[in-house]
């Protein structure tokens, strides 16, 4: 390996640093703001862009007094019409100014030419005198108190417009919402279910093939393998169709649900094993003649030589091909759009993003955390066992390097 | 909490299943044929020699099964219903591959197609080889190499979603100012002073959008292999060349690149596998709409839109399957070099 590093000085060194910092920051920035904005609340989300998260926004909110049918007569003999403005829970928002069709009791209010009409008359907090002799205090928190020595006549309330800022917060709410609301848990629980018997199953039978494709003398032996080896390469759409029709027929015939765990297990398996056998048969195929033939002089069966002593040896391999194919089974939509129906009880995750992304609408913070749930096991998974998705990596594409 | 042992149960009943065929099918091969033994006990003829003749094929059975039922007999079967109508029921020629090539949407798929498998294997492959080559110099080296592969690990679904964010605009409408922008991509440009986009729908020029997310997941993959093999480089050689006085440049390009040449043209084959399968991405970004068909979107549509037409969309699987062959051939050929060595 070259040990020599580049000078951090010369104009070489600054130019590749600068680039591997440039390269970095495109490759991380995207994911770095779908876990801010999962972290946002849902209506700054769909204001203001995710960099802006620990800034204090500003945005305007409309909303319309109470009538005089609100109104109520405190101990004082006064008539009061109150409320809040805010329609869902406030947290920390604060009102800074508003405006809107009221009258003051001295003048008329004159607009700064390219002033927003009606955001900036008054400052909240304040009590405004009226010109019909009544009063109007618009708290910071959103709270109103429209105060008359007459009782109110109005038939509809007068609307209003209001500037709010909107200080930085971050909560789990929306990891709640899609957990809660989206059944996004059940989708969870799906997506293991369908990922680990389909990791599971393809690595024991690939282990066992790729160790008679090794050690095992039997007619053909060369052949198959030549034609795992081409397999590799089959695009999987090739498969769909027949599969489909199959599945169909097998399902009517012993009238079961076409659509099933163990069917889309099998999927995954089938689209799995040429991968395996191949990885697994370098590795498998790379262990000592010798161990295996004294093995065999002191009397054991293939069948015994393989599970006492191969697969226990195979271990760095078959856990290389488990990351592989558990990232590509949890990741994977097309399989699962194919054979499993979009009933709660079968959903993938994928898929219910899938369906999440393809309607457009206002449900930007159900995506960004249901995005952020489906990749955080993968990124658990790769983190934690790089070396070896790494190790697999290179087995499959580059021997004897 | 029933939900996840109803989980565990399928899982366990699974996986079961397999493990028992292996450990039973070798018991009763074994209790089948027994070595024979007087009547003490004591062994006088082994069978083992008959067993072994039956045993590989209990190892290698359920895989050649499995193979040969999800992927030999629909790959041939496929082919079989391209000349098919679009119930498979009736022999209609080439008539589907005649429809095709008529088709404007079959054309439009083969011409992006064409473009994504120009641009990244491309891109994924030169700006893999990149950060190798950077990183391997540097100190924080290793950690940036973490951060650039990272996104292997992240589903095309989920990488969509993210990129989403990055592409998304807030059109200003007729008279009014320019929005706030919530896509990173559109803020830069405003704050250029430039007017907000919609990158996904701008036709021909959002193919390179989807195209990025691609490339952005593998990168990581080239950078992985590349960065190994161009740890084979023997170190004497590039001593030898920076005595001589070579620059660094030089020796990438005249030392380097040559030894690791062989390993590149395998990233690309392998990238451009995963391109001619590219369906995630334009599903959930695009759907094909704004002119970004792909073969296997194309495929995937014609299976399921409208009751399904089985000719129809067989024969867009046997042209991706013949956009393959050349890599199948390749890589066997490879594989049968390298057993000559072992």
């Amino acid at each position: 390996m070259n040990t020599r590093a580049l000078n951090s000085l010369t104009p070489g060194g600054i130019i590749a640093r600068g680039a591997l910092i440039f390269m970095v920051l495109v490759w991380t920035l995207p994911t770095v703001g779908l876990l801010i904005s999962s972290l946002r609340e849902k209506d700054q989300l769909l204001v203001t862009g995710w960099w802006t998260a620990l800034q204090t926004a500003e945005r305007n909110l409309q909303g319309r007094t109470g009538a005089a049918g609100d109104q109520v007569q405190n101990d004082d003999g006064m008539y009061v019409i109150s409320g809040t403005v805010f329609e869902e829970e406030s947290g920390s928002q604060r009102i800074s100014t508003y405006g809107g069709g009221f009258l003051p009791a001295s003048g008329t209010v004159e607009y700064e030419p390219g002033e927003q009409v009606g955001l900036s008359d008054y400052s909240a907090d304040e009590v405004v005198a009226l010109e019909d002799g009544t009063t109007f205090t618009l708290n910071s928190d959103g709270t109103y108190e429209w105060v008359s020595p007459e009782p109110f006549e109005l038939e509809r309330g007068v609307r209003f417009f209001a500037t709010v800022s909107v200080p930085p917060s971050f909560s789990l709410n929306n990891y709640d919402e899609v957990l809660s609301a989206n059944n996004f848990d059940q989708s969870f629980i799906n997506t293991f279910v369908v990922a680990v018997p389909s990791t599971i199953i393809p690595i024991a039978i690939a282990a066992f093939a790729s160790y008679a494709f090794s050690w095992m003398e039997f007619p053909g032996r060369q052949l198959l393998f030549v034609i795992v080896v081409g397999l590799l390469v089959v695009p999987l759409q090739m498969s769909l169709i027949p599969l489909l029709r199959l599945y169909n027929t097998v399902g009517s015939t012993f009238g079961i649900d076409a659509k099933s765990y163990p069917g889309i297990w099998l999927a995954h398996t089938g689209f799995g094993l040429p991968l395996a056998i191949y990885l697994l048969r370098n590795y498998i195929g790379g262990l000592p003649r010798e161990i295996i033939e004294s093995a065999k002089i002191d009397g054991a069966s293939h069948f015994d030589i393989f599970v006492r002593l191969v697969l226990p040896l195979s271990i760095p391999a078959l856990a290389s091909f488990a990351i592989f194919q558990f990232l590509w089974v949890w990741n994977d939509l097309l399989i699962a759009l194919v054979f499993l129906n979009r009933t709660e009880d079968q959903s993938v995750m994928t898929v219910k993003m899938g369906e999440l992304l393809g309607s457009r609408g206002d449900n930007w913070q159900v995506l960004t955390s249901s995005a952020f749930i489906s990749i955080l096991v993968p990124l658990i998974v790769f983190f934690s066992l790089q070396r070896y998705f790494v190790r697999g990596l290179l087995a499959g594409s580059v021997k004897g390097g | 909490m029933e939900r996840i042992v109803a989980a565990l149960a399928a899982i366990v009943l699974g996986v079961g299943a397999l493990i028992l065929y292996f450990f039973g099918t070798n018991f009763l091969l074994d209790r089948l044929m027994p070595d024979r033994v007087d009547a003490n006990g004591i062994p006088i003829e082994s069978r083992e020699k008959q067993r072994e003749r039956i045993r590989p094929w209990l190892f290698v059975g359920p895989a050649v099964i499995i193979l040969g039922i999800y992927l030999v007999y629909p790959a041939i079967q496929t082919i079989f219903l391209s000349f098919f109508d679009d119930n498979g029921k009736e022999f209609v020629g080439l008539s589907n591959y005649q429809w095709a090539i008529e088709n404007p949407g079959f054309r439009q798929s083969i011409s992006n197609n064409i473009l994504w498998l120009l641009i990244v294997p491309f891109f994924s492959t030169g700006l893999g080889l990149l950060v190798a080559v950077l990183a391997d110099r540097i100190r924080w080296g290793p950690f940036a190499k973490s951060l650039i592969f990272m996104p292997m690990a992240i589903s095309f679904v989920g990488a969509s979603v993210i990129w989403k964010f990055v592409y998304d605009a807030n059109l200003a409408s007729a008279g009014n100012d320019i929005p706030q922008q919530i896509g990173i991509l559109n803020s830069i440009i405003v704050s250029l002073g430039g007017s907000p986009t919609d990158w996904i729908t701008v036709s021909f020029w959002n193919n390179f959008f989807l195209m990025m997310i691609l490339i952005w997941i593998q990168t990581g993959f080239a950078m992985v292999i590349l960065g190994a093999a161009l740890r084979g480089v023997p170190e004497e050689t590039l001593e030898a060349a920076r005595i001589d006085g070579a620059s660094e440049v030089r020796i990438f390009f005249n030392i380097m690149l040559p030894q690791i040449m062989t390993t590149i043209l395998v990233v690309i084959t392998t990238i451009i596998i995963t391109v001619l399968k590219v369906f995630d991405v334009v599903q959930v970004m695009t759907n094909g709409q704004w002119d970004t068909q792909v073969l296997a979107n194309l495929m995937y549509d014609l299976m399921f839109r409208g009751g399904g037409d089985f000719g129809r969309s067989s024969a867009v699987a046997v042209v991706i399957m013949v956009a393959v062959i050349p890599v199948l051939v390749w890589n066997i050929r490879r594989f049968r070099q390298e057993e000559a060595y072992r």
